[in-house]
Order: C-alpha cells, then structure tokens, then sequence
C-alpha cells in the first residue's frame, strides 16, 4: 500500500494529529517516514502510517487517546537500536517517537536513585550520576546510544548484569500510560511493593503492556577500582569450560565475556585493544570493589583460568586499557559492517555448560549455510551473541542468514535455554516463540496483554506469536524452507 | 545497508562512491547519540543515521523536497558520528554527495543561492579584511589583539604555513604567535603569497568548482615550495587542515592534479601535531608563574575531522596549565564555519551549550585551534577566548 492509500484510509487520524501536534512533531510524507522504518533489526522494515514526535507528556496522552478512539495501533519508539523488531513500525498505525523526552529529572544522591524521562540515553545516566559516585550498573553493548525506555521495554542486559542484575533488578518505579491513556504507575522508591508485582511484568514487556513516560532507577556506588583480565584458549570448548570453572569457584566476576577468535579479528582495527588475535577464543574477566578486593579477585581468576588451560593472562594496568579492553566487545555488533554488508545478531541464552558444545554447532552451521559468524557473547550468563554476516544484496544470502539465525535459537531451546536473553523476541523470534512455549501459555501471554490493552493497540503483533503463525511455522521447518516474514519488504 | 543506485546515478562515480559507503552502514544507531542536532532536535531525520537514509532515498530515485534539504543543510558536518561510528561509515563524504545530488534536483531558491555565493565571495575576497578594519573603527566589531612582532630569521628547517583568508583579518595574532613559537624552536614558516583560501568555505556553500579551483590555486603556490623540500603544510586552523587532508581525494580525477593533491595532503600537519616533539626544547624559555587554569575545547575539525585527540591538551599541561576538564568535550561549539550564518538558531543554542559547559570548572581562560570555535565563543562570554598557540606565545620569555 503505497502512503496516500494508507492516509486515504484514515484522514481523520492524520487531522487529529495534526490538531494535536505542531508541523515539525508530525511525519506523514513516505519522504520523512522511510527513515523510521526499521529499528536495529534491519532486516524487516515497515514504513508507518505517520511518525509523532511529541513534545509534552499532554501531548503523548492525547495521541494515545485519539489513536485508541480509532483503533489505530501506536508503537513506541527510543533510539531505535532494539535488535528484534520491538520498535518495527505497524503499516496502518502511528509510531510514537519519544526521543524528545531527554530530561535527567532529577538524581537523588542519598537515596541513591535517578528520575528520568523514557528518551534519556542509559549512558547519560551514569554521567549524570558520575560527580556523586554512582553509577547505573545495567549496560548494555549499544548503552552510548539506547534509552533507559528501551531498556524497561526490553528488560536489557549488558556486561556487568552477571553481577549487578538486569534492568528488572535495577529499576524502582515506572511511570507511564496505558493504550487508552490511563495513566499507571508500577513499583515504587519502597524495596518492595504490596500486591502483584507488576512492575517486572511490565519490565521486558515490549511496550505492549503501556507506554512509560517516566523510570526511577536504583543507582550503586561506583567500585573503588575494576581492572579486567583477558584470557586467551587454544580451543574453544576450553574456553567455555573456563566460564564454567569460574562460577563453580564461586567467582561472580563483574563481567565475563567471550569473543572468538573470528569477532577479535574483526573488532581489532576499530578497537585497537591489542587482543590476542591468535587465540580460539578470548575471555574478559572484570573484577571490582576495593583495592584488595580485586587483587585477591583477580589472583582466585588468574589460578582458575591457568588451571582451566588458558594459553595466556593479561590484566589491565590503568582505566584507560579497562576500557580498552571493552571498547572491541562493546563495538562488536555494528564493526561487523567492516566485514561485511549486513549482520544478522540473535541473543539465545544457553546453560553455561554447553557453551563449548553450542559453539561447535555454530562452526558446523557456518559450512551449511556458507556464512561466516564470529561470536561474542555473555559468557557469565550464557548468553550468546553469533553475529551471521551476509550480503543483504542478495536474496538467497538473506535467507541463508535468517534460516542460520532460526537454526542458532532452535539449538539453544534444544540444549534447555531460551530463545532470547535480553534483546527481546519483537517481531524477529516469534517463529522460535512457537518452539519454546505451548500454545497454552502463548494463550495466557496474550491473556496479560488483553488486561491491560483490551483494544489491543499498544504494540501489537509483537512478542506473542498468533496460532496461524505458529501452524505455519512448524510447516515451514518440516518442509525445511526457513524464510519467515516472506511478505515484508527485503533490506 | 543495501543501496540500488537509479539508472540516473549508475554511471556517476560520486554516486557509486556514495552508495559503496552506505554499504558499511549497519543501522545500528549509535551515531544519534554524539550527534548535537539530534540532541537538540529529537528527530532521527536530524541525526546521522536519518540522513543517510534520506540519501540513501535520493539516490535510489526518489525525487527530494525542500525537507530533505533542510535536514542536510541542518547537518553541523562535525563528523562526530564518524568518531563514533564502530562501522567505519565515512558520513561526511556521502553528505558532500548527498547535499550535490539534492540541490541538482531541487535548485536552491534564489534568495537562499544568492546568500550563499555572497558568502562565499564575501568571505574569500579582498574585501573582507578592509571590512573587519572598518568594524572595528566604528566598534561594531571588539578589537583584536595586537599581532606584535613577526620574526624573518631564517633557519634550515623550513615549513609552509597556510595564512588562511578570515583568520588574518579576524584574528593577526594567531599568524603572528605560531611564526614567533616555531621561530623560538629553529623553524621557519614559510607563506606562499599566491596561496588563499583553502577552499572549506566555498565547498561547504555548495561551490565544489570554486573550491577545487582553490585547492588548485594553492597547490601551484605551494609546489615549487613542496619541490624544494618543505617538510611540511603547518596551518593552526583546525577547519582549513581538514580540507587540505581531502585535496587528494576531491582532485583525484583530475590527471593533471591528482598526484600533486595527494602529496600535499599527505603533507599537511596540525601545529598539534608538530610541535608536541619539540615543545619540550621551549621549557627554559616559559615565564614562571603560577599555572593558570585553562579548558581546551577541540574543535571538531581537530578531533573528529582529522582525529587529532588529546594531544594539545597534554602538552599544555607539559607547558604548566591546568587543563581542566569538562562536559562533553566531543560535541560541536555550533560555529561550524558558515553554519552560524546560515542556522544561527541551532548555532546559538550549540554555542550557549559549550559555554556554559566550559564555564563550569571556571577556568581564567578558553583556549581552542580553530578560527570559526574562537569567534564564535568570544561571542557568547566574558572570559578571554585564544588560540592555544597564542596562549603558549604569551609563555614565552
């Protein structure tokens, strides 16, 4: 449907807008929405009714309440780094920017919490909070560049979440609007609130549940010093057997990473971390607190990892190589495009005991679909980062790439882990949503969405994947053709 | 990102050029978050990777509006995406291509167009200086410092320096002090007198043939220089040393300039990044005092345009100032040569932002390495505002 049709349909949303906006906070022409087409996951793109860009929080709550008297659907947007599709624009509704609302509210440094609005970038937190010591401890790899919106959306997670927890366990208070424009508030500056905790279910809830406005989060004091070791393996599976010694010697490092020897390559001319690109596989092992505390730390690591046949040890000598050493992990995803043309990144989350094993199915895989995947990953957590590069110039590439991503989360299923770790399920793996739960508790999830958007126009289609789909996916893997979504429009 | 040239564009090399760029692009979006329009305008159309894709539309055939164009136009071409840009994607080359193909499809109206040539002769010209003089006669412009004494001693190390064409005018001093420092250090700055302006200003006015006859014109000035064995192109204005690094890939279809281009960008040096080396040799010559607190703001054409990052800040330390540090060093002050001209809006609010940020450690003075940064704070604050060199001038002895 080509943008006149689609506002021919719906005039009088497009007028209602326009009453409600001014000119330069409301996109229609395919012009200025194309652009919006697509969030991180490049691969499928949807062009929107109209693009609003409000300004107030009355603004905000008369664009959901216009939109829900017409059943048109609205689908919040941050930064527009997500990686499932969460943020994939619907071809007949209004996909609500909330980029403009990039205020720090406030910083509380005796309560040790920050209030900002939904657009303020995750990093700008820990900035923000940097003069009185503190810190926001979840950081995800595109941190320099997500809101702290997408964050409770997708419930992100990030190198230091092994030790520090997840978005969910460093969040107090979301504030917010349901799809009707009630407003709602979850959770609260209290440790714990009474009745139901519907604050972790609407952290992670794709912004289907409602549309936060505000996010109260729980700052931690900076450490007095972190220092990273990296460790390099001949082998893979050794590597990941060092992830696992390290947690069985009851090490919770404050992050713990694995890159291959395929994504040191990769990251090394942008990074310059001096990565040891002979090694299989390197491991960042970061360790914080007091000065003794980390010594003693990384001493314990250093003895575990030599045991666990690590080839070589180093341990950064300043904040600066730290940082070094993170900044090729932390770059990883977007240095593909050194590569090659497209990437295709999916977030399976495995027990940590199978890693050596995953990774061996990953190589196995590469030679099947002839595309190369260099890996990074949360190796604390099990969660895996393959990176499939492909050449989105060419449609049977494409569809090597997708069907090789499938391949990854089935695999990660069948080993007993789940089809996301943190970057959400979107509209990227609902096909794996079939795979990982029964109809039954897909039914329930859709249960939850009904109570708290019985119109269903907050985000839908997102996260819980209908039975038609679900039919046809497990058609479609019997018959071994892997391409999902063949009606959208190609990168 | 995939990119399928119209069949108008297949035969073009710029838009080949462009679209092989675009390839490296993955969409990932970190460019948004160290790009100062976006801050300020909450508009991914107002952010790098917005842009891309409104070029990307352009040269896959889709005819542009005026919208387009301001959403180019509004880009500061700071290059800090560049910096951040894990990808590699060269943003500022597919710009100069993007705003070309736009404005061949959609001329400028002629209010706009006419502004712009104004400009660009305005500021290039013979005019300029005399006018600036009269400024000042009448107060409407403050006074500039004083350029002092200009050494001729010669010595056997020998440089070219770039004179610029607003700096002289604006500024005399910075000239004066860099031909003091390098004389103090046994060096001789030479200027070729048929060199001028380098040729930013008119490319970034949408008069890429000006600019070109410009890079030509001062490549014929400089080459029996080059030939004699300059060791190098010396300028102290950050903005010019970016356009000089791009003579070889702007001439390089040009048979007869290409490889004279790419030598003189090769040759081409920051005076950050000449006299880190030696600055250690003017340590008996520095006046003692107390140190004085001072920020550097870098311009972007330092730190991102020639990715020159840290280095002055070390040596004024080395030289006995407080560098003091502050907020959001790797954003754009709005200057932006002619972009406070042409958006001053946006410049006005960059310009209040950096000052308010480079006031926060209250230093005694500002110190920055390119003319367009300096003008542009001085006019927003009280503190004195200087180039770093004259700054390091004044230490002397």
């Amino acid at each position: 449907m080509d943008d006149s049709a689609v506002i021919e349909s719906r005039p009088e949303v497009i007028d209602g807008l326009r009453r409600l906006l001014p000119a330069r906070a409301l996109l229609v022409a395919a012009e200025d929405t194309r652009p919006y087409e697509c969030d991180g996951l490049t691969l499928i793109r949807q062009r929107p009714m109209a693009v609003a860009l409000p300004e107030t929080e009355a603004q905000v709550v008369a664009i959901l309440k216009l939109c829900h008297a017409h059943q048109v659907p609205v689908v919040p947007r941050g930064a527009g780094t997500g990686l499932a599709g969460s943020a994939l624009p619907h071809a007949g509704g209004v996909l609500l920017s909330l980029a403009k609302f990039n205020r720090i509210l406030g910083v509380d440094r005796r309560g040790r919490t920050a209030t900002v609005q939904p657009g303020v970038r995750n990093l700008a937190i820990s900035e923000a909070a940097a003069p009185f010591g503190l810190y926001y401890a979840p950081d995800p790899s595109s941190q320099i560049a997500c809101t702290i919106g997408g964050n409770v959306a997708e419930n992100s997670g990030g190198v230091h979440c092994l030790k520090y927890g997840l978005t969910l366990h460093n969040v107090l208070r979301v504030r917010g609007y349901t799809s009707a424009g009630e407003p709602v508030e979850f959770g609260s500056l209290a440790p714990d609130a009474a009745g139901l905790d519907l604050l972790a279910l609407v952290i992670g809830s794709e912004g289907m549940l409602a549309l936060t406005t505000e996010v109260t989060v729980r700052l931690v004091p900076r450490p007095t010093v972190a220092r990273c070791l990296m460790a390099s393996f001949a082998d893979v599976g050794d590597a990941g057997d060092a992830v696992a010694a390290l947690i069985a010697a009851g090490i919770i490092p404050a992050g713990l990473e694995m890159m291959d020897q395929a994504a040191t390559r990769l990251v090394e001319p942008f990074a310059k971390a001096g990565y040891d690109l002979e090694a299989a596989a390197v491991l960042l092992c970061e360790s914080d607190g007091t000065v003794d505390e980390v010594e003693a730390e990384i001493a314990h690591m250093s003895q575990v990892l030599r045991d666990a046949r690590a080839t070589r040890l180093q341990v950064s000598t300043s904040e600066a190589e730290r940082l070094t050493f993170w900044a090729g992990r932390k770059n990883a995803f977007p240095a593909a495009g050194r590569a090659a043309p497209a990437y295709y990144c999916t977030d399976g989350t495995i027990p940590r005991k199978h890693i050596g094993q995953m990774l061996k199915s990953i190589q196995a895989m590469e030679q099947r679909f002839g595309l190369a995947c260099p890996n990074v990953f949360h190796a604390g957590d099990g969660n895996l980062h393959p990176l499939v590069l492909f050449d989105d110039s060419d449609p049977d590439s494409v569809a090597r790439a997708e069907a090789f991503g499938a391949e990854i989360l089935e695999e990660s299923v069948r080993l007993g882990g789940t089809v996301t770790g943190e970057h959400g399920v979107g509209v990227e793996k609902l096909n794996q949503m079939c795979s990982q739960f029964d109809r039954a508790t897909l039914d329930a999830f859709l249960g939850v969405k009904r109570a708290f958007d019985p119109a269903g126009t907050l985000n839908p289609g997102k996260v819980i994947p209908s039975l038609h789909r679900c039919a046809e996916y497990g058609r479609q893997r019997v018959t071994g053709g892997a391409v999902s979504f063949p009606d959208l429009p190609r990168f | 990102m995939q990119t399928t040239l119209a069949p108008a564009f297949q035969n073009r090399p710029d838009a080949q050029e462009a679209a092989a760029l675009l390839r490296s692009c993955v969409h990932c979006g970190f460019c948004s978050a160290t790009c100062p329009t976006y801050q300020i305008l909450g508009d991914e159309l107002d952010g790098p990777r917005g842009r891309l894709y409104l070029m990307k539309q352009v040269l896959e055939g889709d005819r542009p509006t005026a919208k387009t164009r301001l959403h180019l136009d509004r880009c500061l071409t700071c290059r800090a995406c560049e910096t951040t840009c894990p990808s590699g994607v060269q943003y500022g080359r597919v710009l100069d291509t993007g705003r070309q193909l736009v404005n061949e499809q959609l001329p400028r109206p002629l209010l706009s167009g006419l502004v712009r040539r104004l400009l660009a002769v305005w500021l290039t010209g013979p005019l300029f200086a005399p006018a600036v003089a009269m400024g000042r006669l009448l107060r409407v412009l403050p006074a500039a410092q004083a350029a002092g004494v200009v050494p001729h001693r010669l010595h056997a190390r020998r440089m070219l320096l770039l004179a610029g064409c607003v700096q002289p005018a604006l500024s005399p001093n910075i000239n004066a002090a860099t031909l003091r420092v390098f004389d103090a250090l046994g060096i001789t700055l030479q200027v070729a007198p048929d060199a001028g302006c380098c040729g930013a200003i008119r490319h970034h006015l949408d008069d890429h043939d000006g600019a070109l006859s410009e890079a030509r014109r001062n490549i014929d000035a400089w080459w029996p220089a080059v030939e004699a064995g300059a060791e190098a192109i010396v300028l102290n204005a950050s903005g010019c040393g970016t356009m000089l690094h791009e003579y070889g890939h702007l001439l390089r279809h040009d048979a007869a300039y290409a490889a004279k281009a790419a030598r003189i960008s090769a040759l081409v040096r920051d005076v950050a990044e000449v006299l880190p080396a030696l600055v250690g040799q003017l340590a008996p010559r520095l006046r003692e005092r107390q140190p004085q607190r001072v920020v550097f703001h870098p311009p972007c054409s330092l730190q991102h345009g020639q990715k020159i990052r840290g280095a002055v800040e070390s040596m004024l330390t080395t030289l006995g100032a407080e560098v003091l540090p502050f907020a959001d060093a790797h954003l754009c002050c709005g200057s932006a040569g002619t972009y406070s001209l042409l958006q001053p809006q946006l410049s006005r609010e960059l310009r209040d932002r950096k000052l308010a940020a480079l006031g926060a450690p209250r230093p005694e003075v500002i110190l920055s390495a390119n003319i367009g940064c300096l003008t542009h704070l001085a006019g927003g604050t009280p503190l004195p505002v200087q180039h770093w060199i004259e700054w390091l001038d004044a230490q002397l002895a």
